[in-house]
């Protein structure tokens, strides 16, 4: 199967790639590592007429700690975190998701931003960028905001980035001492999208309560969702196995997802909440907190 | 569109639509009939080639023109030499093809996998090749033949016999 | 088996690990598949499909798909009509199917249309265009309410019922009265689901009208060359010498490649009339939703016991779900194939089995995906029901299992639904399994962990197949007998080629048909050349699927070999100047009586024969033998699954998985390794994850592979293998086929594995695939009940 046909462009700079996105506007559409853009072009499910390749941009290619931050340019693929010895000894969860997006030879091309702007409702980029309070650096013809992934995912394949807009790169706050977080997932086989998924991200204070936790869910509803009153649930508190059940619970109660053939809503309500009191237990264990399973 | 591509060592200037896909590019324009495809929504991985000496990509999703500048190597041009690469031979000795319709894939994947990690135990090669699938084989075999590949690309260069 | 004298393993000796012949082109990417074929000239079709399962056709408006530049032809059924292709017989025999729609279509994905361009793209961008105009009617979702005909589907047959056919065997009187007076009866229904083969490389063809020489030459996908070359035949009346099918290499096939295909058709057709070659290959949703599919049996298994657990009977009553045209690859006279080997290993004194088949708004197939017709759902069934009556009967199932086996003396051993078992010792497969597995110790294990409410199961499967298919007096496809056939044909310095009806999509063909040959000749398997796939210098034969080759084309060489061993001796006597009923055939070469260390090789003989040929005997040296085989063959292996359960998601962890099969000779035990390997992975998907479901508007759900699940290394279980022998006696070299067997065998392991561990919560039954969430759910009643 073959995609309609269209205009390409590869633009040798992001000044330069701005000023095609300006000029053809909602005809055009960034290509990044057209993991999700070129197999929905093949089923000509997405016929955009001209396409902005960023792949040259190599500037947009790294893995950063910077005030504070860790920055993912909008090229750096899956892989590179997968392999990162930065991610793999400070970004747990990032390091999770990373293992378990799509499948080990779509990571060597698809990007972690490519998937937050694709915002499929089961993607899992959006969930972890949820639990760990990312913000995303969007650049414009008339400059660069930052927005929260709170407002950035906007509906299912939609997200704040506008027409003429290039999303640069995705922000991670680097973690407090005694953080840890975890990422879960059910998939049916390697390759598939979740069929549920949660990540959590905990700090404990020096008593050993929750001084910040980062719950959220995907595959339950038009993006990946929150889990607030869970986080409320679990901030200040000392995690319990009771503790556990009730974030969980709250995950199933917000949970909203649409049956499909990887489950029905009631499956995927209660994995929701299976999914994020596993999450919980990870992330604790990882902080050397056992025994709530 | 004008494209040059370099293909196991030799540089190709072709004329392409930008909507033609690799894996047809090295099919159709260069005749290299060793990629495989096997399906629509880059799931099975039969049409895996290396980008840059490192990274596998699944040539169906990726557009001709995003090669451009770039260099490829395919199953075709695992040979050097005359002689077979070690993961070719480890697959053969080790029987890990059948139809050997998902080989040159899963061969381009492995040889991907070796350049990031030389010595991958069994759990770290049935996670690499994940992306790839194989309905003949079960995967046990080609999971041995990568081992051995590995083996033998690690194991020191035998020592001089005096004569 | 063999009449010579016994020899001494040496290299041209069977039972040897042989490297693959094949492999240096595929490991080099110099295999040559299908699309890898590139003619001069050639265009492309692309074909438009039904987006109802179930519509009748008010119009199709060509004009915009047409003017698209490179269009070359867009063809309809009523295009074919004039033709007289709009309809083609099935392999069945009994019923025919649409080429491209004409009046209504019957399935989603259905094909309408063909366009015909000059590049893949273009075919595809028109193929968009061409306007269809439906009327859709309410469709027909499965067989159950099929069978209450209150829509009728085909309104071309004469019969306005659903009902393709009912079929029945053994007895059925005193099978129900022996249920009715057993201690103990189960009774259970099974689903067999549809699922599909899915071979890596999809369907399709060149098809290559020569004007000049007036011969079509079809490029094809073909399991089964011969067989294709004979029905293009049939149905355009070209005659058979002007038809040349080339199959080339095949990337997998699995029976996916047997059935003859819309898409060939529409191709060949338009190569006839346009005068250029046509290419046509399918794209994986074109394969996953309109070609064989495989299964769909709803059976209803019964059986009786005495309460000390003695099997009494067997009754098995299903429901078969065909689609829309009767396409089921069965012979002739078994619309369901080889089902009455439903009683399995185990000694039935009464069963019964009965069948009947409806259509439905679903694809057309039914074929013998990676088993023999019908066996794997047959021997699911009896696995399922043994497993569901050990629990009826609070009995260990490996104990009930060896308690009611067929005993090794009871072979030749006649079963109640009419087949004769060549041999087996089922009681010494097991037991090796079970000691192997170290089946006590797991017992304890799981003992302790139930103590814990944890969820481990342990699962047998005891199977036995009938392969080989078959002797002429029974079985035919269309009419033509299904023997096989080889051609030898050794040259003067002692090399040889091999030709074979036969069609290797995988399993090694050029490898271990060179070792019988060598065996039977003393010649250097590598220097056999085995040819196959090409109907020009092929003999006839039925082609490779159903577990077939190796029982029957594999006896062809082992035959054609002897022949060519006879007129040798006559050369050997010649050249030794000795009687001809002095030579003997020892160690792979002759000698004659009386004459000892004067051996004379058959590289040695091969030159006389063209060089010095005997006085009265005709030069050269080639035979060609097409076998019949005396019965089927019946492997059978003994296999057993470990599994943990997570009660929470569902998931099953297959922790570990022993099969040890008895297939007889093993002509390359890494060859036979690798094809358990791979057979066991297609039982463990089944079990777990393919399936073509529907909706209950008819819709095809798994229509590629992000839904059609295919497991990859990561879900994929280590295997665990080994094997006992047990010679077929009426197989010229004693092997049996292997091919299926862990396809056929494993699917009832995993879940009779699966069920053990629920059964601490009562379950007794969930149909395939044990997805996840049926495992959750089943977990769930159980705890809220
Ligand atoms: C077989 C397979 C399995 C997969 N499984 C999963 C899975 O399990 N979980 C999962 O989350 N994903 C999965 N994916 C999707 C995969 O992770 C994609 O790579 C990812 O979603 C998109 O990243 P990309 O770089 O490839 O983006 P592209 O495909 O290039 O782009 C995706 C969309 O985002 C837009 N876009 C990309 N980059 C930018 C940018 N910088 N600024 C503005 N817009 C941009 C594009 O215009 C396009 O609309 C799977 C993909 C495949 C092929
Ligand atoms: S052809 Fe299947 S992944 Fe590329
Ligand atoms: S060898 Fe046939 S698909 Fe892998």
């Amino acid at each position: 199967m073959f995609p309609a046909p269209f205009d390409y462009h590869r633009p040798g700079s992001v000044d330069e790639a701005l000023a095609l996105l300006t000029r053809y506007g909602a005809d055009a559409r960034v290509l990044a590592g057209g993991q999700s853009l070129i197999p929905a072009m093949r089923f000509r499910l997405a016929r955009p007429a001209v396409l902005v390749d960023i792949n040259a941009l190599s500037e947009l290619s790294y893995l950063r700690e910077v005030d504070g931050m860790l920055a993912i340019g909008a090229m750096t693929r899956d892989a590179a975190l997968e392999t990162s010895a930065l991610i793999t000894s400070k970004y747990p969860l990032l390091a999770d998701t990373s293992a378990l997006v799509a499948d080990p030879v779509v990571r060597q091309s698809g990007t972690v931003v490519g998937s937050l702007c694709h915002n499929d409702p089961a993607g899992d980029w959006g969930v972890t960028a949820l639990a760990g309070r990312a913000q995303i650096v969007i650049r414009g013809a008339t400059g660069t905001r930052t927005v929260t992934i709170d407002d950035f995912l906007v509906d299912s394949f939609t997200t704040a980035v506008g027409d003429g807009e290039l999303a640069l790169e995705v922000r991670f706050p680097t973690p407090p001492p005694r953080t840890a977080g975890s990422y879960q997932k059910i998939e049916r086989k390697v390759g598939d999208f979740a069929t549920a998924a949660a990540a959590a991200r905990i700090t404990l204070d020096a008593n050993g309560a929750i001084a910040d936790a980062g719950i959220a869910i995907g595959a339950a509803g038009p993006h990946a969702l929150r889990v607030r009153d869970a986080e409320l649930l679990l901030n200040g508190a000392k995690p319990t196995k009771e503790l556990i059940r009730a974030a969980g619970d709250a995950a199933r109660k917000l949970a909203d997802p649409a049956a499909d053939n990887r489950g029905s809503v009631e499956y995927k309500k209660d994995m929701a909440g299976v999914l994020v009191a596993r999450g919980l237990i990870a992330a604790l264990a990882r902080l050397g907190v056992e025994g709530l399973r | 569109m004008k494209i040059s591509v370099t293909v196991n060592g030799t540089l190709y200037e072709r004329e392409v639509e930008p909507r033609t896909l690799l894996v047809y590019f090295l099919r159709e324009a260069l005749g290299l009939t060793g990629t495989h495809v096997g399906c629509d929504t880059s799931s099975c991985g039969v049409c895996v080639v290396v980008l840059d000496g490192d990274r596998a990509v699944k040539s169906c999703t990726m557009f001709a023109a995003m090669a451009d500048g770039h260099d490829i190597t395919t199953v075709e041009g695992l040979v050097q030499g005359g002689k077979l690469h070690p993961l070719q031979q480890a697959f053969w000795d080790c029987h890990g093809l059948q139809c050997g319709y998902c080989t040159p894939g899963m061969l381009m994947t492995s040889y991907a996998l070796l350049k990031h990690q030389p010595n991958p135990d069994e759990p770290a090669i049935r996670e690499a090749l994940a992306g790839n699938l194989c309905r003949c084989t079960g995967y046990q075999n080609i999971v041995k033949a990568v081992q051995q590949a590995a083996a033998e690309t690690n194991a020191p260069a035998p020592e001089p016999v005096a004569t | 088996m063999s009449t010579t004298a016994e020899p001494t393993p040496d290299k041209y000796s069977l039972g040897q690990s042989m490297k693959r012949k094949e492999d240096p082109r595929f490991i080099r990417g110099a295999g040559n598949f299908l699309d890898d074929i590139v003619l001069p000239g050639m265009l492309w079709l692309s074909i438009v499909h039904s987006p109802y399962p179930h519509a009748r056709l008010v119009k199709i408006d060509k004009t915009a798909a047409l003017a698209v530049p490179g269009v070359v032809a867009v063809l309809t059924g009523e295009d074919l009509a004039a033709h007289n292709l709009a309809w083609i017989p099935t392999f069945h025999g009994y019923d025919k199917q649409m080429i491209l729609a004409v009046g209504k279509v019957l399935f989603q994905y259905q094909e309408v249309a063909g366009v015909i361009a000059t590049s893949r793209e273009i075919a595809q961008d028109a193929a968009e265009l061409v306007d269809v105009e439906y009327e859709p009617l309410d469709p027909v979702v499965n067989p159950f309410q099929s069978r209450e005909d209150k829509i009728i589907l085909r309104d071309d047959r004469e019969n306005k019922t659903n009902h393709i056919y009912h079929w029945e065997v053994g007895k059925r009187d005193a099978t129900d009265a022996a249920i009715a007076a057993s201690d103990v009866s189960i009774k259970e229904r099974v689903v067999f689901q549809r699922c599909h083969p899915a071979p890596l490389e999809p369907c399709g063809i060149v098809a290559d009208m020569d004007a000049a020489t007036g011969r079509l030459t079809l490029y094809l996908t073909s399991q089964a060359p011969h067989a294709h070359r004979t029905v293009v035949s049939l149905v355009t009346g070209i005659p058979e010498d002007k038809i040349h099918v080339i199959s080339p290499d095949l990337g997998g096939g699995f029976g996916n490649k047997v059935p003859v295909y819309p898409g060939y058709v529409v191709a060949a057709a338009a190569s006839v009339v346009i005068g250029v070659p046509v290419k046509w290959i399918e794209t994986r949703t074109e394969n996953l939703t309109t070609t064989g599919f495989a299964r769909d049996y709803h059976m209803d298994v019964e059986i009786g016991a005495t309460k000390d657990g003695k099997v009494t009977a067997l009754k098995v009553t299903t429901v078969a779900d065909h689609g829309a045209f009767d396409a089921a690859a069965d012979p002739t006279k078994y619309p369901a194939g080889l089902f009455g080997i439903v009683t399995g290993s185990y000694d039935f004194a009464n069963a019964f089995t009965e069948l009947d088949a409806y259509f439905t708004n679903k694809a057309p197939g039914g074929v013998a995906y990676r088993c023999s017709f019908r066996v794997t759902e047959a021997s699911f069934a009896i696995e399922r029901g043994m497993e569901i009556l050990a629990r009826k009967l609070n009995m260990d199932p490996a104990e009930l299992r060896l308690k009611n086996f067929v005993k090794k003396e009871q072979f030749p051993y006649p079963s109640p639904l009419g087949f004769v078992y060549d041999s087996g010792d089922y009681h010494l497969t097991l037991r090796k399994a079970l000691d192997m597995i170290g089946y006590d110790e797991l017992r304890k294990e799981q003992a302790e962990k139930r103590k814990r409410g944890e969820l481990m199961g342990i699962g047998i499967s005891t199977f036995t197949e009938a392969v080989g298919a078959g002797p002429s007096k029974h079985f035919d496809i269309m009419g033509i007998k299904m023997f096989d056939s080889a051609e030898i044909r050794v040259h003067p310095t002692g090399s040889a080629i091999l030709r074979a009806g036969t069609k290797s999509q995988g399993q090694g063909h050029e490898t271990t048909w060179a070792q019988i040959a060598a065996d039977e000749l003393g010649l250097d398997p590598q220097n056999i050349m085995v040819e196959e796939g090409d109907t020009d210098t092929a003999p006839y034969g039925l082609g490779t699927y159903a577990s077939r080759s190796t029982p029957v084309a594999g006896g062809a060489i082992a035959m054609a070999a002897r022949k060519i061993r006879e007129k040798a001796r006559k050369i050997a006597a010649h050249l030794l100047e000795a009687s001809v009923d002095d030579i003997e055939w020892e160690n792979h070469a002759f000698h004659a009586k009386g004459l000892p260390g004067k051996a004379i090789t058959m590289q040695e003989i091969a030159f006389a024969a063209y060089t010095n040929p005997a006085p009265d005997s005709e030069p050269g040296l080639e035979a060609t033998f097409y076998y019949d085989p005396p019965n089927l063959t019946f492997p059978y292996g003994a296999y057993i699954a470990v599994v943990d359960v997570d009660p929470e998601t569902g998931f099953v962890k297959v922790r570990r998985f022993l099969a040890i099969d008895d297939c007889g000779t093993v002509i390359n035990p890494m060859i036979v390794e690798g094809q358990i390997h791979g057979g066991l992975t297609e039982g463990f998907a089944i079990a777990f994850m393919q399936e073509i479901a529907f909706d209950e508007s008819g819709n095809n759900l798994n229509t590629n592979f992000t839904e059609y699940l295919v497991p990859t290394s990561l879900e994929t279980p280590h295997w665990e293998t080994s094997s006992t022998c047990t010679p077929s006696p009426h197989h010229p070299i004693g092997a049996k086929g292997v091919g299926e067997s862990p396809n056929v065998g494993s699917p009832a392991a995993f879940v009779n594995a699966v069920m053990d561990a629920l059964a601490p919560l009562g379950v007794t039954h969930i149909d395939m695939p044990l997805t996840r969430e049926k495992v959750w759910r089943a977990c769930r009643e159980a705890s809220t009940a």
